[in-house]
This record gives C-alpha cells, structure tokens and sequence, in this order.
C-alpha cells in the first residue's frame, strides 16, 4: 500500500463508515468530520510539489488482474497533482461551505457520502495509468454526479437533470471505453505511460483515426463541450455546493485532463487539432451567447462554465500543433497555448468557486435566484458583493486579477496561430482570433449582468420586507479564500509557474525538453501587443452592448424553440421510450403460449438452422442394436398413448395416458439394464398420478381448447419442427464417437467407493454434491408447495382480493 | 434400436410441446411431464443401447452398460417429480384466486 493508492482509497473508505458512525454522531457534527480527510489530502498533496517541480514522478502498480493487463497503477506527474490539488482544495472549500449551506434537517450522511465518493473517484481518474482503471473510476464520476444533482430527489427537475447528465456523460464514457478498447489493440498495452512511448507505431495504424474521436466524444460529454453541454445547466438543480465543486471546478475538467494526457498520443494528428479546437471555440462561443440571456443566476453560471471549459478546451487544441511540429525553437511558442490553458484552468476554478458560493448565499439568504427579482443588494449583502465583484471582473478578464493574465495569453495564443500555415489554417484560421474575441465580448456582457442585475439598481420591495441580511462568516470564508487567491495568483503569477505549471506542461510534452520558453515568464504588463488592444475592444464593446441591451436582445428569439438542442434531446427520449415501450408490450403480452412459441421458434431457428448449414446430419443405423418384436409393441403404444393425450376430453383420461406412458418408460428401462431406474420410475409415476387425481378434486374439468382452427395449426407445425429438429440431432449424435467415454473410470466403483451397483456409487460418492444438490431442489419445492397450501389459508377470508 | 428410441423421442417431444402450447393450465403441466419423459429416453439412449450387462458389480463381470446417464436420469427423475408436484399446487392456487385456469384469461391479472 503506498501513499497514493492510499489517498484514493481513503475517501472510498470514509463514504463506507459514513453510515456506521452516523447514529453516535450529532448531525452538525458529521460534516466537520468528513472536512477532515480532504483537507488532509490536500496537505499531503503539497507535500509533493517541489519533488514534482524537480522533475520527480511517482509510480506504483498494484497487480490486480495482470492477466489481462488491467493493473491498479498510480502515476503521478505534474498533471495528476494540478488536477489532485484542485480536487482536494475545492473538496475541502466546498464542504466548509456546505457545513453552514445545508440544513441539519437534509439528509446529510447521504450528501457527503456521496461527496466523498466522487471525491475519491475523481482522484483514482487523474492517478490511473491503467486505461480500465480510469474508465472505472470515469464512470464512478457519473453515477456520483447523478446521485449528488439528484439529491433533492423529490424535486422532478432534479431527477430529469440527474438523468440527463448520467444519459451524456455515461454514452459518452462507453465511447471513450471502446476507443480505449482499439488503443488496447493496437498497441497491446492498457498503461498510457506505455502507449504515449509507443506513438510512432500506433499511429499508423487504421484504427488510431476512430480511437481518436471516441476518446474524445469522451471528453467532450464530459467537459460539456457543444453539442453535450445541454446537460450541464440542467445539472445545476444540485445543491449549490455541489454545483460549485462538480459542475465548474472538478468533474467537468476531467474531460480538459483526459484531452491534455492523450495530446503526447494524438497531439500530432490534423483531426485532433480542428476538433478540439473548433468544438473549443463553438462552444467558447455558444456558452457566452446563451449565458447572457439566462436569468437565473445559476443558469449564467452554468453557461458560463460551458464557456470556460470551451476556452481551455480550445487552449489545448491549439496547444497540440507543437507536438505536431516536433520540439524546435520556433514551435515551442506553440507549447503557450497549453501553458496557458493549465492555467485558467486553475484561476477558472479559483472565480468560478467563488462565485458560485456567492450564488449559493445569495439564493440562501433572499431566496431567489431570479435576476429579474433581485437588485441592489450591494448594501444588505456587502461581503457577497465583493465576491460577486471580484469573481465577476477576473471572469471578464479585467485586472488586477487572475483571469486577466490567462485571458491575454488566449488572445495571444489565438493571434500567434494564424501565422502558421499547416492543417490548412491559413484560409481559415483566422476565424480563431475572431470567434475568441466575439465569445469574450458576451463573457464581459453577463459578468456585467451578474454584478449589475443582482447588487446595484434598486432593492425590490418584496425582499425587504423577508428582512434579509448578511451570511454567516462560515459561508464567507470558502468563497473569500478563493477570492484571496484570485488576487495572489494575479500578483505571483510565476510562483504558481515555476511549481505547478512546468512539470505539468513536461507531463503533456513529454518528448520537449523542459527548456525556458517551456514555461513562459507572464507579465501583467507586455507592452503594446494584440492581445491588450483586444481586451480593450472587449471592455469598450462590452459596455455599449450591455448600455443598449434592450435593443438586440431580440436576437434570441430568433431561434426556433423547436429546434433548440434540448428541445431534440428532448424529443429523442420521448420518442425512445415510446418506441421501446410499444415493443415490449407487443411481445411481452402476458400471453404464456406466445412465449413459449419465442422460446421454441428460436430454438428451431438457432439449432436446426447450425445444423442444417453445417450439414452435420449423419445416420449410420447399420450401427444399432436389434429390435425385438415386444420392444416394438411398446414403442406403439408409447406414441399411440401420447397421440391420444392431444385429443383427451377428460382429465381422468388425459391423466391415465401419461401413466401408461411413464410405466412403458418403467419397462424400458428395464429392458436397457437399468433396473434402479425402472424402481424408481415405478414409483415416482405411482405418485405423480396419485397427485393429479387429488389435485383434480380442487380443480376444474378440462374445458375444449378455444383456440382457433389457425393457432392450433401453427402450434402444431412448431411442434412437429421441434420434434424432428431433437430427432434429427439425437440420430446424428448418437454414434459420435471422437472421445472415449468416462464411464469406464466408475467401473472400479468397489474399490474406489466400496459399492457393487455402479449406478448407486455414482449417486452416493462421486457425484454426490448432485444429489445433494438434487434433494436441496426437492426441499426447496417441498417448501414452496407447502407455502402455497399455508397462504390459501391464511387469507381464507380476502382470497377474492 | 437406436434409431427407432429416436423416433419415438421425436413424437414425445412434439406431443409435449403442442401440450405446452395449449390454453389449460393443466394440458401445459402434462405438456411438461411428457417432455421430461422423452428427455429421460434420449440420455439413457445417448449413452447406446443393450452395450453390456447390467451395472452391478454382483451380477456379472462385464462389460457393462453405461452408468453414468442411468444416474443422471435418476437425479432428472425425481427433479421432475419435484417440479410437476409444485406446478400442480400452484396449478390449484391460481384457480383458487383466479377462478379459472385458462391462460388466455389469467393474462395480465397480475399488478404490472
């Protein structure tokens, strides 16, 4: 067991005592205990950043099943810990702000239980190495982000949301699986250290294209890329704890690391580059243009984090065309783009933490989220507007705060591409800086909003008259620390460089020497560049487009409602299970005779049609033993008995019948020297007849059959099929001689069983686990039959219900 | 031998299916017992016919029949004796809740 196996197994292990120690535990006491072991992770975390910033890396596997490759293999590198320390930092924010955000009367053992579990799976995807691993832990993600954004599962919205995520995400993560699935095949191992060494001879194989995109669609379902973000604002009926660690500064990013540790593998291909580049900026776009229109702040915020996600996403495409070029003094500028998007990753988590806790106590102390209702709240909640204000200014890329200093190396990066001339970006690249600069002009429109609509103007009467007033200091300090670092980072930008980003970029360009430019010194202040004239364009046109707002507003109504995404995703599902139901219930009619004929026309199908096409069938008869003339006497009756059970009018008759066939089968087994059969065929035939008739006392005359002249034919014919098909099978099998028989070996039964009747042994000694088994069977009908007889009695008196 | 046992499962196997297929309640538990009857026929004539003596160690000194489908078939025996037993109470029960034991009318009485 080493320390990074241990720092995922501890959550698992806390959300699995959660339970246990609930009861003792005073329930506003549960979450500062659960605070505990994040807050402890994220200390050790850090002690491992200056071992990671010398170039240190950290592997251990744990043999699981090497049989087939899958290994619990921990890697830790530049990437995990960015990653891991944003996982444990946010975790323990978030559950600092849960502890005053939620009320004791929620169910709260369930919410960090569940907590912890996503917590800890989280931290098992970004510490795998072994593909299976982290498709497990991927998924795990899924099914905790389902259960959190569910956990007001009284509410419907909650549950469609809950499920809509888990429908995207999860059909996005078995795409991923099968893209795993052809790396898998083609180059034999599951450890991505192991594949991103082999690149040169996987990538020229035809599966690398399709592996490709489906370990994207992966990271795009997840990461809430165009067309999959539908499901993120959906999401934000979680508790907005939840919301803030989830669904802006954790989970969704797991998709930017999927992208940023499979760029060493597909970095080099054109596809890569226009995909996550394009659905990047679409999505960049999208975001920022459909957030202006929202008027819950939640639901701006959750279009917002679409939007971010898109600009990262989008850094990371950009990014890759260094691995295509190959490490050289002109291409490593290119290596910014992925410098930069490693770090609006963190500031993105830094201000959007904090805004979405400022959210959170806006809606816990007015109970609103509606922008239309709220405004100037600026003198009730101070301490929230700050954080509104802070959040909101490094969001639209303003300084002194960090979203600036990331905002300008997007531009720059955007700018510094059109200059290439490879993948054909010259006729069209320079729609990069173009869309990027449009999508940050809607960003600045509903950070505006946000700051605006909610905290100046004036105070809604209907909320003064609920008396709000400021949060409680335990819900400020989450979202004051975040703010904290929003302003540090602005001003140590380098600190942060030096130990968290470069060995992050040597994880995502392994085959780059770690040279200077690798790791760009950042300036708040370079001189009169593009970059700083378009965050100037951005404020000036922000401003005029919010000021006249009213006027081109209407543009969204434009599109058609029918047509928006979810109105289609909508649909799809409606019309799924819609379909999926007339099926079933068109077979699953409750009619037991229709079953059975699926069973018997399949096994028609499936065995006689093998049979036929493999041309199996043999008869040698000139191999068979001699028929005696009384033999076929009871061969007549036998199939005269069982004709005459089809045409049966009474039951009596009907019952006789299946007598006189079992007593002929009693005296077949004795003429094939089976004489314990032949006892116990006797017997058991006595007593089965025996029930029918007492059954019969209680049970009603047999009717004639009212099915149809049409049924009857067809089920005839089925039976017919399924009889000749066992006939047929049963001649060409029977002298199948490619092996020797076994039965020879229980011959010597007196010496190895002590027992002269071989028949006997093999019942009582070799195979006496059957038998044992067999009387379990018996025991277990027995019981049943005398459950069923016990139960008439006992509701003698509401049987008719 | 072989080939005529063969024929006669064949017509087994048909009646009992066509029974299964039927509407009563009672005609399908028939159904049942037939087809485990031809099934009983088929493994002990799988195993050949009239191959040796009978398999007691007490009788003769071989060779012997084959054994081991004879104690297959015994475990099947009493196994299908067990199943028509319980399919016959729940026979009763369901005509005693439902008063009726046709298929075709009991279908869908349950709470889907």
């Amino acid at each position: 067991m080493t320390i990074e196996i241990a720092i995922i197994l501890i959550p698992f292990i806390m959300a699995a005592l959660i339970p246990l120690f609930n009861r003792r535990l005073q329930k506003s006491f549960i979450g500062w205990v659960v605070l505990v072991i994040p807050v402890s992770l994220f200390l050790i975390l850090t002690t491992y950043i200056p071992r990671i910033a010398k170039g240190e890396t950290f592997s251990h596997t744990y043999w699981w099943i090497p049989s087939f490759n899958i290994n619990f293999t921990t890697y830790l590198d530049g990437l995990s810990l960015i990653f891991s320390l944003l996982i444990t930092g946010v975790g323990s924010l978030v559950i600092l702000y849960s502890i005053f955000y939620l009320s004791i009367k929620e169910s709260l053992h369930h919410f960090y239980c569940y907590l912890l579990l996503f917590m800890g799976a989280m931290l098992g995807v970004v510490f795998s190495d072994n593909l299976m691993v982290l498709y497990a832990f991927w998924e795990l993600t899924s099914v905790s982000s389902f259960l959190l954004i569910a956990f007001w599962h009284h509410r419907k919205a909650s549950r469609a949301g809950a499920r809509k995520s888990m429908t995207i995400t999860v059909s996005g993560g078995v795409a991923m699986l099968v893209g795993f699935l052809m790396l898998y095949a083609m180059s034999g191992t599951l450890s991505i250290r192991e594949i991103i060494g082999n690149v040169d001879e996987i990538s020229e194989q035809t599966l690398f294209i399709p592996a490709l995109v489906l370990v994207l669609l992966g990271a795009f379902t997840k990461s809430a890329q165009f067309p999959f973000h539908i499901w993120l604002p959906d999401a934000m009926e979680a508790p907005t704890p939840v919301s803030a660690y989830l669904h802006s500064a954790t989970m969704v990013k797991a998709g930017i690391y999927l992208v940023a540790r499979f760029t060493p593998v597909f970095g080099g291909e054109v596809v890569w580059f226009w995909a996550v580049t394009g659905v990047g900026l679409l999505t960049l776009f999208w975001g920022a243009f459909n957030a202006v229109r929202q008027s819950d702040l939640k639901a701006i915020l959750a279009f917002s984090t679409v939007s971010q996600l898109g600009l990262i996403m989008s850094l990371l495409g950009l990014g890759s065309v260094a691995v295509h070029l190959g490490y050289s003094t002109s291409s490593v500028i290119y290596t910014q783009a992925t410098f930069a998007a490693l770090f609006h990753l963190i500031n993105h988590s830094t201000f959007k933490g904090a805004l979405f806790m400022m959210v959170g106590i806006v809606d816990h102390e007015i109970g609103t989220r509606d922008i239309r209702r709220l405004g100037g709240l600026m003198s009730i909640l101070p301490f929230t507007f700050t954080i509104a204000l802070i959040g909101c200014f490094s969001m639209a890329g303003l300084p002194p705060f960090n979203g600036f200093l990331s905002k300008e190396m997007f531009f720059a990066a955007t700018v510094s591409i059109t200059n290439l001339d490879i993948f054909s970006i010259a006729s069209i690249g320079i729609l990069v800086p173009v869309i990027a600069w449009i999508a940050s002009v809607f960003t600045f429109i509903y950070c505006a909003i946000i700051v605006s609509k909610t905290f100046l103007g004036k105070i809604k009467p209907d909320i003064l008259e609920k008396n709000p007033h400021e949060a409680p200091v335990g819900m400020l300090i989450s979202p004051f620390i975040l703010i904290g670092l929003v302003i540090a980072i602005f001003f140590f930008p380098n600190t942060l460089g030096a130990y968290i980003l470069k060995p992050a970029m040597s994880s995502v360009y392994p085959t780059f020497p770690a040279t200077a430019e690798m790791t760009p010194h950042i300036y708040a202040w370079h001189g009169f560049k593009p970059e700083l004239f378009m965050t100037i364009g951005v404020i000036l046109v922000g401003l005029l487009l919010y000021r006249y707002m009213k006027h081109w507003i209407k543009i969204y109504r434009l599109f058609p409602q029918k047509w928006t995404l979810n109105a289609i995703y909508e649909r799809v599902i409606t019309s799924s299970e819609n379909i999926s139901e007339s099926i079933t219930n068109r077979y699953m009619n409750g009619n037991l005779m229709h079953y059975f004929i699926y069973i018997y026309v399949s096994f028609v199908v499936i065995v006689a049609g093998t049979f036929l096409t493999l041309e199996a069938f043999s008869w040698t008869p000139s191999l068979d033993a001699p028929v005696e003339n009384y033999e076929l006497l009871l061969v007549f009756i036998m199939i005269f008995a069982s004709c005459a059970l089809i045409f049966a009018k009474s039951r009596i008759t009907a019952v006789l019948l299946n007598g006189v066939l079992g007593y002929a089968i009693a005296f077949f087994f004795v003429i094939f020297r089976a004489p314990d059969l032949a006892l116990t065929q006797l017997v058991v035939e006595s007593v089965t007849t025996a029930l029918y008739l007492i059954c019969f006392k209680y049970l009603a005359e047999l009717k004639p059959e009212k099915t149809s002249k049409r049924v009857k034919l067809s089920n005839g014919i089925i039976s017919i099929l399924v009889g000749s098909t066992v006939t047929l099978i049963g001649l060409a099998v029977i002298n199948y001689e490619k092996f020797e028989s076994i039965s020879v070996y229980f011959e010597d039964s007196y010496k190895l069983a002590g027992g002269k009747n071989i028949v006997n042994t093999i019942l009582g000694d070799f195979r006496a686990f059957d038998t044992m088994l067999e009387v379990v069977v018996l025991l277990i009908a027995g019981l049943g039959i005398y459950t069923l007889i016990k139960l008439k009695a006992a509701k003698k008196g509401d049987a008719d219900t | 031998m072989e080939s005529l046992m063969m024929i006669l499962i064949g017509v087994l196997v048909t009646v009992g299916t066509y029974l299964v297929l039927s509407r009563n309640l009672i005609r399908v538990i028939l159904g049942t017992a037939v087809l485990s009857h031809a099934v009983h026929l088929l493994i002990l004539t799988m195993g050949g016919l009239k191959k040796g003596a009978v398999p007691l160690l007490s009788q003769s000194e071989g060779p012997f029949t084959d054994a081991l489908p004879q104690a297959l078939i015994l475990t099947a025996i009493v196994i299908s004796f067990a199943t028509t037993a319980f399919l016959l109470v729940l026979a009763y029960r369901t005509y005693k809740t439902n008063g009726s034991d046709d298929l075709q009318e009991l279908r869908g009485m349950s709470d889907e």
